[in-house]
């Protein structure tokens, strides 16, 4: 469902350019469940970033269930993400002053939904969080503001869940209890789970790895899915580059 | 997101930040206060001025001598210090029988001190004849007024204004008493004939003392010009409602010419309408002076809204790249902060109308460093003080509004 195709971006600064993607190619299946390594500065976020919208590509095809999206206005690209992506941040991302269900609901109000409070407890009970409802951030731990930042992606219904480290701030359990619920998320719902991380543990939850480095995909390996991260089988196919 | 979304969306960030929203609202709130107050003000200074000239009574036309001029000095003298005019030229206007004119009362007004058994005060007296009371619309509480026999008579005569009356005869029963006029060294006894009913307003009419025109003048030398005709101040003409005022006055400003023998009249003409235009015209550039400095306050207040308004965008940067990231438009951003911007004033205004009506309401009547302050609340101003808060509220609102919108969500998103 997610075909990227030579993708390029090529930052200008005053320093001359950045080219942070350097012709990258790949293709991301429904249900895929999937890791993005690679040291800071190899272009894994500026990839997540094009794949949910938040950027458009320099140069390259991207397209969303065979349509291609790489030159939409603002507007239809806000629109795309709000009901195709959900986005999970290292640092939670909460409003300070709304609580849990309320940050729930912020993505249904811009869709303009009208059972908003009823999706969003729904959401909440799925993380695990429903007795946290009224509660607001400050008020939660580490491990209960990145489900309600899960809860918040998936109450759209979205087709691709986008998660930027999401457990770099997590302690091991916590970690692995959110890992968990997006293994659960890709395998009952089929939704595509892409995690960009630099934690061989975290990248081991997936079926599949992506490894760049300066902005080329130099590994992808594919494992036969399994629950338990141990038993994997690897099937290494090199990017011809 | 709906209106009602954004709207109650903006509360919460307003409630949010309750001493910011609220030091952004007060800008708006002194300005729309001060607008509301400073224009009843003025138009309360207004209205003051032109009830004081309504008091003097209705549809009147005032004769008054020029200055005398000193023919080799070219000396002009003080304004009502001429003594051109007299009882007669009143009689010759009255007798000329001018279209539109429903009567003439000569005036001549004096200060005197006015005695009675055990008090005194001193009083303007006005010598007149019958005629002021329809003329001037005077009322007679008790007694009679200045009897046509009495100015024939030159009668010893008079009638007391209210004020008067109540001091020097704080018992009642003025009438039939002795009231002594003294006049310098000169004094003169009369006999109260009548009491004025009161007429209120700056209470100047209550302090008056009526006798006949020729009483005193004809006992007194310098009540009379060089001629030995009896000078009076003024010569008050009532027209028929409606009349043609600038009309009858070049009729009588002929009549008088005439008498006078004179090419540059010795006297002036000047109707009611002309005194309340004059004091209209003064009294609408105080409007328009305090009006300005309400509007200033206004303006003030709008760039405080803004300056606020960019901070609370700043602040909240990483909000608006959450936002954008979970499907907000520029456009959904934009409206959130105008939203905000336009909530923040309309409560801005609402809190400065209470307070300037409150205002405006407490300061009517007092005593403020000696003036008796009055002020008339237009319903105008509340909405335009009202209008111009929101309007200011919008603008204040859009550029800040407008740069959160044209953030870029990624760089937002990692702004800290």
């Amino acid at each position: 469902m997610i075909h990227l195709e030579g993708i390029e971006k090529v930052y200008r600064t005053d320093a001359g350019e950045v080219r942070a993607l350097d012709g990258v190619s790949l293709d991301v299946r429904a249900g895929e469940f999937i890791a993005i390594m690679g040291a800071s500065g190899s272009g894994k976020s500026t990839m997540m970033n094009i794949i949910g919208l938040l950027d458009d590509p320099t140069a390259g095809i991207y397209e969303l269930d065979g349509a291609d999206v790489s030159k939409l206005d603002d507007d239809t690209r806000s629109r795309l993400r709000g009901r195709l992506f959900g986005f999970v941040f290292q640092s939670y991302n909460l409003v300070p002053r709304m609580t849990a269900v309320e940050q729930v609901e912020l993505p249904l109000l811009y869709q303009r939904r009208s059972n908003r409070r009823a999706m969003a407890l729904e959401a909440l009970e799925r993380v695990g969080l429903a007795d946290r409802a009224s509660h607001h951030p400050n008020q939660l731990s580490g491990g209960q503001q990145q489900r309600v930042a899960i809860a918040r992606s998936l109450v759209v219904h979205p087709n691709v869940i986008l998660a930027d480290e999401p457990t770099g701030a997590l302690d091991t359990r916590t970690s692995e209890e959110v890992m968990g619920i997006f293994e659960e998320l890709a395998r009952e719902q089929q939704i595509t789970v892409v995690v960009v991380t630099h934690e061989q543990n975290i990248a081991d939850f997936t079926n599949r790895t992506v490894r760049m480095r300066d902005g080329v995909i130099i590994s992808d390996e594919q494992r036969a899915r399994a629950t338990a991260p141990a038993s994997t089988t690897p099937v290494v196919s090199e990017v011809a580059r | 997101m709906s209106i009602f979304d954004s709207i109650r969306t903006a509360l919460r960030a307003i409630a949010a930040n309750r001493l910011r929203s609220g030091l952004t609202a007060l800008g708006l709130v002194i300005g729309v206060a001060s607008v509301i107050v400073l224009i009843a003000v003025g138009q309360g200074a207004q209205q003051g001025v032109q009830d004081r000239i309504r008091g003097l009574g209705s549809d009147l036309i005032f004769v008054k001598p020029a200055p005398p001029t000193d023919r080799t000095t070219g000396a002009r003298g003080a304004r009502d210090s001429g003594i051109t005019l007299t009882a007669a030229d009143a009689d010759a206007i009255d007798s000329a029988k001018v279209p539109g004119v429903m009567g003439v009362a000569p005036q001549l007004s004096f200060n005197a001190q006015a005695i009675a058994l055990s008090q005194n005060l001193g009083v303007t007296v006005i010598g007149t004849t019958p005629s002021y009371m329809d003329v001037r619309d005077a009322k007679v509480a008790e007694g009679d007024f200045i009897g046509a026999d009495d100015v024939d008579r030159r009668a010893l005569t008079l009638v007391l204004g209210s004020a008067v009356a109540e001091t020097l005869f704080p018992d009642g029963d003025a009438i039939g008493q002795q009231v002594r006029l003294a006049l310098g060294p000169q004094g003169f006894n009369f006999r109260v004939i009548g009491v004025m009913a009161a007429r209120g307003g700056t209470g100047e009419q209550d302090n008056y003392v009526f006798v006949p025109v020729p009483s005193l003048s004809s006992r007194v030398q310098f009540l009379r010009n060089p001629r030995g005709d009896i000078s009076v101040n003024q010569i008050n003409i009532r027209s028929v409602p409606g009349a043609n005022q600038d009309l009858i006055g070049t009729a009588i400003t002929d009549i008088l010419a005439q008498r006078h023998q004179v090419v540059s009249p010795d006297f002036t003409v000047q109707s009611q309408n002309d005194l309340v235009g004059a004091a209209a015209e003064v009294s609408r550039t105080l409007s328009i002076l305090l009006g300005s400095i309400a509007g200033i306050s206004l303006i003030v207040g709008g760039i405080g809204t803004m300056n606020i308004m960019l901070v609370s965008v700043t602040e909240r940067t990483r909000e608006i790249g959450i936002r954008r990231a979970v499907g907000a438009r520029g456009m959904d951003v934009m409206r959130q902060f105008v939203t905000e911007a336009i909530v923040l004033s309309l409560v801005g205004g609402l809190i400065g109308i209470g307070i300037g009506v409150a205002v405006a309401v407490a300061i009517d009547g007092r005593d403020i460093s000696g003036t008796a302050m009055q002020t008339a609340i237009q319903t105008w101003s509340i909405g335009l003080a009202f209008g111009v808060a929101l309007l200011v509220g919008l603008v204040s609102g859009s550029y800040p509004a407008f740069r959160a919108s044209r953030l870029d969500p990624i760089l937002a998103l990692r702004s800290e």
